[in-house]
């Protein structure tokens, strides 16, 4: 597989968009997306109830969530697959809800293989085009061009089954965007991956995104993934947004307990509200928001507790007590498990340097930092 | 040869050799014997004439074989309007069936299968008061066979073309085309119908082999079709009978290997590069 260098694809990126016979109605520019109350039901199932979301013209958007929570739902109203029961869905400020799929100017790539079969690489990609009339001249002028953008260039000439999986939705995202459309929608595109892969297309379908600005909606069950490239992530649960925001402000923000479980690791431990903190084990922290009272459960972040290496067996009074079950080492840290005085198992990240030996004694110190509770 | 391969399903050379032979001699014995019959001199064996093929083309004999050729011709019309059935009824049913109603999958394969469970002869008894009603819109005439054949042919039809669509995602194919700016025309002639091109043709040719192939009905229903003029004509000149038994033969086995010919093409199409 190629692997294109940033430099290079900015220069691809500029190439598409500068060329002077591309221009016109169909050049990308980032446009607004405002979905407004989208109810979607499922015979007695309501997958999504309710939602709302403002995309800003050129964003990256990640739906992040659990299967079944509606995030792929609603890309597909989105995109006209799927009609909605309710509410609006604003493109530049025009209700496209009625409008069919293939009107509504969008380009889209799907989780499992979608190039035809009976296609090369190119004439996939010039498959919209051929839609939109374009003339054969300019199609493959430009079919070609979408192909370099995405480091294909050379593989014009191959059949879906004489590419890689990575091969194939890259040019499943060429064909999404030759069309210029007003808004990108990624349906899981890298789930059918290998996980190196996947990286790598991750990273070049940011680049893409950036240098194209082009509004792009992305559904992903891979809360990494979606940290990694997204400019805000949706978190949605049950048909709901939970929280909308920055990857940081999800991580060190959490607006919901399901927030903090789903986005990054939390220790779930008992504790008591006490004013504006939480005690958990007789050390009191910060708390993130206020509503919770009496007993609750705190999420703690394994990269908010340490282990406290001094010489003193007994420990130091704010420490607590436990036994190493296991460890296991992820390359630029470890992760340890413990087993607390009262049986609770909590996770601990640390220094590879620190290597606990399962059923060693250790003491816990929280590191002091916000949590978020739970009512129990 | 490894211990694998010892184990494995996959016969020898030599075992591979000797099972085509038995086979090919199985097939060849009869047909070579049906063929060398049709030079034949009557009442006097180990001569041998082009008479009997000369005889098909002689205008003084055409009143003996008219009926043979007025079969060859209804079956060419069933044939025709079969394959019509096949590409204007079950095809879109089979696509529709895919796109919108996939529960519907278990049932349609369920009916499409079968009339093969069936044997044509008790097919044929409902059949009957059938075609009273039949005759009496249409008239007693031979292409009106075309629905009853229709039936008997869908396991043959449908199976192809379901296989191939199996190997298709037909959905995620037809919503990527939808999300390019196709509508439902283009999504059915660019995109599903040229991935079911080899299911399609399959389908077809199957088809024509079971029409040129069918006697039950015809015969039961009092048609004349290719089947039931070469038995009427075997009894009169079984020569001639021959010829034509051999003929359809070749023409099914030139089927057969347009249909394998048709899949290796699609295939060696997309490996050249």
């Amino acid at each position: 597989m190629t692997v294109t260098t940033h430099a290079d694809s900015d220069e691809k990126a500029a190439a598409v968009l500068g060329s002077p016979d591309l221009t016109g109605p169909l050049t990308i520019k980032g446009t607004a997306v405002e979905l407004v109350g989208i109810v979607k039901t499922y015979g007695s199932h309501r997958a999504l109830q309710g939602v709302s979301l403002d995309i800003h013209p050129g964003e990256f958007v990640a739906l992040l969530g659990p299967s079944g929570c509606g995030k792929t739902t609603m890309l597909r109203t989105l995109s006209g697959l799927d009609g909605i029961d309710a509410g609006n869905i604003l493109i530049d400020g025009n209700d496209v809800a009625r409008v069919p799929v293939n009107r509504r100017d969008i380009g889209m790539v799907f989780q499992s293989y979608s190039l035809f079969p009976h296609l090369t690489a190119t004439q996939n990609v010039e498959f919209g085009l051929r839609m939109r009339k374009v003339d054969a001249r300019k199609r493959v002028a430009r079919a070609t061009e979408a192909l370099e953008l995405v480091g294909l260039d050379g593989y014009g000439e191959r059949y879906a089954h004489e590419l890689s999986g990575g091969q194939q939705q890259r040019v499943a995202l060429a064909r999404a965007l030759v069309t210029r459309p007003r808004v990108l929608l990624l349906d899981e595109p890298l789930s059918a991956l290998d996980a190196k892969v996947r990286v790598q297309l991750r990273e070049q379908i940011g680049r893409i995104q950036r240098d194209l600005g082009i509004t792009t909606v992305f559904v992903t069950h891979d809360q990494e993934e979606a940290l990694a490239v997204a400019d805000r992530v949706a978190v949605m649960n049950a048909g709901v947004i939970e929280q909308i925001g920055t990857p940081e402000e999800l991580y060190l923000q959490p607006a919901s307990p399901f927030v903090a479980d789903f986005v990054g690791l939390s220790n779930r431990l008992p504790g008591v509200v006490d004013g504006d903190e939480v005690v958990v084990y007789d050390r009191r922290l910060p708390m993130l928001r206020d509503g919770a009272a009496g007993e609750v459960t705190a999420m703690i972040r394994p990269e908010d507790i340490e282990f406290d290496d001094s010489a003193d067996a007994a420990g130091t009074p704010d420490t607590l007590p436990a036994v190493v079950v296991a460890s296991s080492f992820l390359g630029s840290m470890r992760r340890t498990t413990v087993r607390l005085a009262d049986g609770t198992l909590a996770s601990v990240q640390h220094d590879v340097r620190d290597r606990p030996v399962p059923d060693a004694a250790v003491r816990l110190r929280f590191k002091g930092r916000p949590v978020v509770v739970r009512s129990r | 040869m490894s211990a694998v391969g010892r184990v494995g399903a996959v016969p020898g050379k030599a075992t591979r050799t000797i099972i085509l032979a038995i086979a090919a001699v199985l097939f060849i014995l009869p047909i070579g014997a049906m063929l060398l019959f049709t030079f034949r001199v009557s009442g006097s064996p180990g001569e041998f004439t082009f008479a009997h093929y000369a005889a098909i083309f002689d205008p003084s004999q055409e009143l003996t074989y008219d009926q043979l050729f007025q079969g060859i011709d209804n079956s060419l019309v069933i044939c025709a309007i079969t394959v019509a059935i096949v590409l204007l009824i079950l095809l879109p049913t089979i696509v529709l069936v895919e796109l919108r109603y996939p529960k519907a999958r278990r049932v349609v394969e369920f009916v499409c299968l079968l009339p093969i469970t069936v044997p044509t002869v008790v097919l044929v008894v409902g059949f009957v008061p059938v075609y009273q009603v039949v005759a009496g819109v249409f008239g007693s005439v031979p292409w009106t066979l075309a629905f009853a054949i229709g039936i008997i042919v869908l396991p043959y039809a449908y199976r192809p073309i379901q296989a191939n669509i199996a190997a298709l995602d037909v959905v995620v194919l037809s919503e990527a085309a939808r999300s390019l700016g196709a509508g439902w025309l283009s999504v059915l002639g660019r995109v599903i119908l040229p991935n079911l091109r080899r299911g399609i043709l399959s389908a077809c040719f199957l088809t024509i082999a079971v029409v040129l192939g069918e006697y039950t009905i015809a015969s039961f229903l009092s048609q004349t079709t290719f089947q039931t003029a070469l038995l009427l004509l075997q009894q009169t000149d079984s020569y001639v009978a021959a010829i034509f038994a051999v003929f359809a033969l070749v023409f099914a086995f030139v089927l057969l290997l347009v249909i394998g010919r048709v899949g290796s093409f699609t295939r060696s199409k997309r490996t050249a590069r």
